[in-house]
């Protein structure tokens, strides 16, 4: 499996203070990547690097082959990489449709369809990218409040339809922030179901930032688990979930199950 | 004249009305984008005023003294003249601080609305003196009433900033650049994490909202026939009161305040002619003591 999303030696300073330091990892292609770490370990600084929200002072960033480092934001999202906010960042006072159609409308509305149905003019591609945006919607179950106001939306629905909008960016590389934040038991198994359904539907590669253990262990393939800046463990989730180290920084030094 | 309260007074104040609208539109626009209030967005207006008039003197002879393509051509070159200065403005003035305290922005639109007044005084054949502005199209005077009439350059005046309010509203609600305007309104960062090049929305807007000022430059030229370069400085406060009025950021809003300031303004100015200049700031101080968001503003609750 080739990788996706390359990092090298990537550090990143706040005036003297290191967030990241030294980080180095592959996100293989298709895979469900987790990052995890105690608050303060680096985690959205590492998705602000990679999304051109921050420039990394050191060190190398490469996209499906190409290096991004560096990159303005929008440039990065229109080569692939979409993400969704910790604290959610919707626009509340557009339609649900809305917010995902203006995710949209920088990729072209999917030529193939668009050549072999020969729908030249522009107001044809605005109904393609509106059923386009229609499908998204589906798949979240957020298809019957296309109309609504999304400020209006309850807290579960609004954290699908940041997926929704960053999906509509058409990624290769879907970065999720806290996926699980402020969710009960049973949101967090359809979350789990539904991350894995959009993986598989969608043919993207998810990278995700987690502090639920449980959430990440069960979903993702891949674990990188960070503490003060630095990589502690990295691997698959039975071999990082008995990592002394990780066992150390999570659950205190005399930690054991 | 009879009554204060008159129905010529009301077409009056529709015809100051929608020149303060059209100005109104781009203060509340970049406020709405940028939270920068462009002090120098008077100023655009004014650039407006003189580039029609140099258009009439370059062109009106070509065209053989027929008046409605003069207009024409005068209304595209003050649009385009004003949007290009605001975009000089934004791209050497503004977006170099889009990153920097809100003051330092606010400061420099201070000094900008100077440095194109003063610039325009120095030039010499434009100079700091009033300047009659030709005669494009004569008025006349309609009936519409038993003592009120209409003229055909208040009728003008309306239906060029209703034809340009309608383009704008459709623009913003049905277009992509609309849509990208609305997000980047909302959340910056989070519009540029969802491809949106924000500081190609950013120019837009002020390309947009200057070529609205210059279109009021234009139509005020040839409402009150008279120019000169520190014309924009009290129709650009007053179309900022008039958008903080409506709700600054708020593009109905503007449009709202602008109507109910040029009605107010013109019955103010009947009953006493010093009292129409004073109104204006008479309404802000009302606004920001009891509704300071405006009348269509919304609560803005700031993110922690």
């Amino acid at each position: 499996m080739s990788a996706v999303l390359k990092v090298t030696g990537m550090s990143h300073w706040f005036g003297g203070l290191k967030a990241v330091s030294n980080f180095h990892f592959e996100v293989p292609e298709g895979a469900i990547y987790g990052l995890i770490g105690p608050n303060g370990s680096g985690k959205t600084t590492t998705f602000n690097l990679i999304t051109g929200i921050y420039k990394p002072t050191e060190g190398k960033i490469e996209f499906a082959g190409g290096d991004i480092t560096g990159a303005k934001p929008y440039r990065i999202v229109r080569k692939g990489v979409a993400r969704t906010f910790q604290n959610l960042r919707i626009f509340g006072s557009m339609s649900v449709l809305d917010n995902v159609r203006v995710a949209r409308q920088y990729r072209p509305a999917s030529t193939l369809l668009a050549s072999t149905l020969r729908l030249p003019s522009f107001k044809a591609e605005e109904r393609l990218r509106k059923a386009e945006a229609m499908r998204l919607l589906d798949v979240l179950h957020l298809a019957d409040r296309a109309k609504e106001q999304a400020k209006n939306l309850p807290y579960g629905e609004l954290r699908r339809l940041e997926i929704a909008r960053a999906l509509a960016t058409d990624p290769k590389l879907l970065l999720l922030d806290e996926p699980a934040a402020g969710m009960n038991p049973k949101e967090v198994q359809d979350l789990m179901a539904l991350i894995g359904r959009v993986r598989d539907e969608f043919k993207v590669t998810v990278f995700l930032i987690e502090h639920h253990m449980k959430f990440v262990m069960g979903l993702c393939e891949r674990i990188k688990v960070l503490d003060f800046g630095e990589t502690i463990a990295e691997g698959i989730p039975e071999v990082v979930a008995k990592d002394p180290r990780v066992l150390e920084a999570y659950l205190g030094k005399k930690g054991g199950h | 004249m009879g009554s204060i309260f008159n129905l010529q007074q009301v077409v009056n104040g529709l015809q100051l009305g929608s020149i303060y609208a059209l100005i109104a539109l781009g203060y509340t626009m970049v406020y709405g984008i940028v939270r920068l209030i462009n002090f120098a967005h008077g100023d655009f207006f004014m650039v407006g005023a003189y580039a029609a008039y140099g258009a009439f003197f370059l062109f009106n002879a070509a065209l053989g003294g027929s008046g409605l393509p003069m207009a024409g051509i005068a209304l595209v070159l003050a649009m385009a003249a004003s949007g290009g200065i605001a975009l000089l403005t934004n791209r050497l003035a503004y977006k170099p601080l889009r990153y920097k305290p809100k003051l330092s922005s606010l400061i420099t639109a201070i000094g900008v609305s100077m440095l194109i007044e003063y610039v325009f005084s120095a030039i010499p054949f434009i100079g700091p003196s009033f300047r009659a502005f030709p005669e494009i199209l004569p008025s006349r005077p309609i009936q519409i009433g038993p003592n009120a009439t209409i003229s055909t350059q208040a009728i003008l005046d309306i239906g060029v900033a209703a034809v340009l309010m309608i383009g704008l509203t459709v623009l913003v609600r049905h277009t992509a650049l609309g849509k990208a305007m609305r997000a980047v309104s909302q959340d910056k960062d989070a519009a540029k994490l969802m491809g949106i090049d924000v500081e190609k929305v950013i120019g837009w807007t002020f390309l947009i909202g200057g070529s609205f000022a210059g279109a009021a430059g234009l139509l005020a030229g040839m409402t009150y026939p008279r120019i000169f370069p520190f014309m924009g400085i009290l129709p650009g406060l007053k179309a900022f009161i008039a958008a903080v009025l409506g709700g600054i950021g708020n593009i109905p809003g503007a449009v709202l305040g602008a109507y109910i300031m040029g009605v107010a303004e013109t019955f103010a100015t009947a009953y006493n002619s010093l009292l129409g200049e004073g109104i204006a700031f008479a309404i802000l101080i009302v606004v920001l003591l009891v509704r300071p968001r405006g009348i269509l503003g919304e609560k803005t609750a700031d993110k922690i």
